[in-house]
């Protein structure tokens, strides 16, 4: 299934000065004629929008992207997937974690126009259907989390840490899962958690 | 953050072109320094060359060496079997940095290209010389209890925050760039650079010049370890970290390899420490000796005065631990 997204045309009141710097060096006539025209808020557009396709819980979505947007802030604001959430947004708390190509990554710290042609799955898109993923019914049953603002990079988190091989013990969990900060201190339940999820076997 | 142009690349050739256009261009692979020193406001390129579709992700053998191309991912170096089994110094320190997270994303190019994590060059309301030359270095007389005890000067005593550097100097690697002018083959020793007056400087790249591969001659090194003394467990820069590699034949030690990080601005190799130990039996007092040759020259700036403790005391445990005695 496909879908366009128009995104819509930020507000502009003016044309900040590079954007015009930067119009006139690449195309010098189109861009003066243009600007003479006052249509320096579509030239602005023109440059700065990337044309980007990314796959997203199995919907492709094809869009024209401003670059400085963040993979975590396109799924947030554009496409209001809220269950990915920023905590520092700085790569430092993991609560942004999403599989991009099947590995987890902070979704801050990469640009949506990087992601060009790759398939992202977010918490929305582990469950099947009404039925909770494994990891996700074990953090109920351990009582992974108390606020549960962590609690999405977590399970993102744990899901990987598993497929990746790197859930034999706790240590080698704790050492794997660092990544993610909890600030309630639920890391006990949380390793908990991901030990059944292991030792139930179940390809995950 | 600021706004910039996106370009990007499919070709080599075409990046190398489109950073040679632009003055105030970035190459973009991993993203996770560049993005976040973009979000504050340290580094504002206006033009980002997203090098991410070049084919520069092999690993492979050559003459018993190693290849490894920039844009090998950090996770996949660590995890890569010929990797864990004959450079394990490069694969343990891959895994000591970062989160998995991270280092899913993060490059071996990226890696080599990471900025200092001193608080003053990520806080654009203090004066620092790496961010903004000529304004003083806040550290200094500041808080430095992350910095530097070798090799710093009053401009800057920053220090390199990368772990894999530290392995890579001690396994003599080389990075291979290609830039406008051709391509060059830099030895790692002289990749990074010292603050001397232009800290602004972490290394002898170009602007220009892209990093196209690592490359790691054949290791002889039969014991090795890769220690990190950190505030927490995981996921913290080093306070000190030490790559130790021995060839050893029975107790003889025929050949060492040391090397530092958290130290100072590079990736600090103990050439002299190593060659104390050359031939050699193995033992604590042979390791003490090493590591007070390689203290020599050491200067604490005050909150950080506990690395001329912590460091030596480092380098023998790695010692131990890679021999195992």
């Amino acid at each position: 299934m496909e879908k366009e997204n128009a995104t819509p045309n930020p507000r502009r009141d003016f044309l900040k000065k590079s954007s015009l710097i930067t119009a006139v060096a690449l195309t010098p006539t189109a861009a003066i004629k243009a600007a003479d025209n006052q249509l320096d808020e579509r030239i602005a557009q023109a440059i700065e929008n990337v044309p980007c396709s990314i796959e997203i819980n199995g919907t492709k979505h094809t869009m024209k992207i401003d670059p400085r947007i963040t993979l975590l802030d396109l799924l947030r604001e554009r496409l209001h997937l809220t269950g990915t959430k920023k905590g520092c947004d700085y790569g430092q708390c993991g609560a942004c974690t999403v599989h991009v190509d099947g590995q987890r990554v902070n979704s801050c710290l990469t640009l949506a126009v990087m992601n060009d042609g790759k398939k992202v799955t977010t918490i929305e898109g582990l469950a099947n259907g009404s039925e909770l993923h494994p990891m996700q019914a074990a953090f109920i049953k351990h009582d992974g989390f108390q606020c549960g603002y962590c609690t999405p990079g977590q399970i993102m988190s744990a899901v990987a840490c598993i497929r990746e091989g790197h859930a034999d013990n706790e240590g080698e969990i704790r050492e794997f899962m660092s990544g993610n900060i909890c600030r309630c201190g639920a890391y006990p339940n949380i390793v908990a958690a991901i030990q059944e999820v292991k030792k139930g076997g179940k390809n995950i | 953050m600021k706004q910039f142009q996106y370009i990007r690349s499919v070709s080599q050739k075409a990046a190398i072109s489109a950073i040679t256009q632009e003055p105030k261009a970035k190459f973009v692979a991993g993203g996770t320094n560049l993005l976040d020193l973009m979000k504050r406001h340290v580094m504002t390129p206006e033009r980002l060359v997203d090098i991410n579709k070049l084919p520069l992700r092999d690993i492979k053998e050559e003459n018993k060496g190693l290849h490894i191309g920039a844009l090998a991912l950090n996770s996949t170096v660590a995890e890569h079997a010929t990797i864990v089994k004959k450079f394990p110094l490069l694969a343990e320190a891959l895994n000591a940095g970062a989160s998995a997270q991270l280092r899913n994303m993060a490059t071996v190019g990226g890696n080599l290209m990471q900025r200092t994590r001193c608080p003053y060059f990520y806080d654009t309301t203090t004066p620092c010389n790496k961010r903004e030359p000529g304004t003083g270095c806040s550290a200094l007389n500041g808080f430095n209890r992350m910095h530097a005890i070798f090799g710093a000067t009053p401009h800057c005593i920053a220090v390199n925050p990368s772990d894999m550097n530290v392995a890579l100097i001690a396994l003599d690697a080389s990075v291979q760039v290609s830039g406008p002018k051709g391509d060059r083959i830099i030895k790692m020793q002289d990749f990074h650079r010292l603050p001397g007056d232009q800290p602004e400087k972490d290394t002898i790249l170009d602007k220009n010049e892209l990093i196209t591969a690592v490359t790691i001659p054949a290791s002889t090194l039969t014991h090795n370890h890769y220690l990190k003394v950190r505030d927490r467990n995981s996921y913290a820069f080093a306070l000190v970290s030490v790559a130790a590699g021995l060839n050893l034949d029975g107790k003889t030690i025929k050949v060492a390899r040391l090397a530092m990080g958290g130290v100072a601005h590079k990736p600090w190799r103990l050439t002299a420490a190593e060659q104390s130990l050359q031939g050699k039996q193995v033992s604590i007092e042979a390791f003490q000796q090493a590591a007070d040759i390689a203290m020599q020259g050491a200067k604490g700036y005050g909150h950080n005065d506990f690395k001329l403790k912590l460091a030596p005391n480092t380098i023998v445990e790695a010692l131990k631990i890679a021999s195992r005695i």
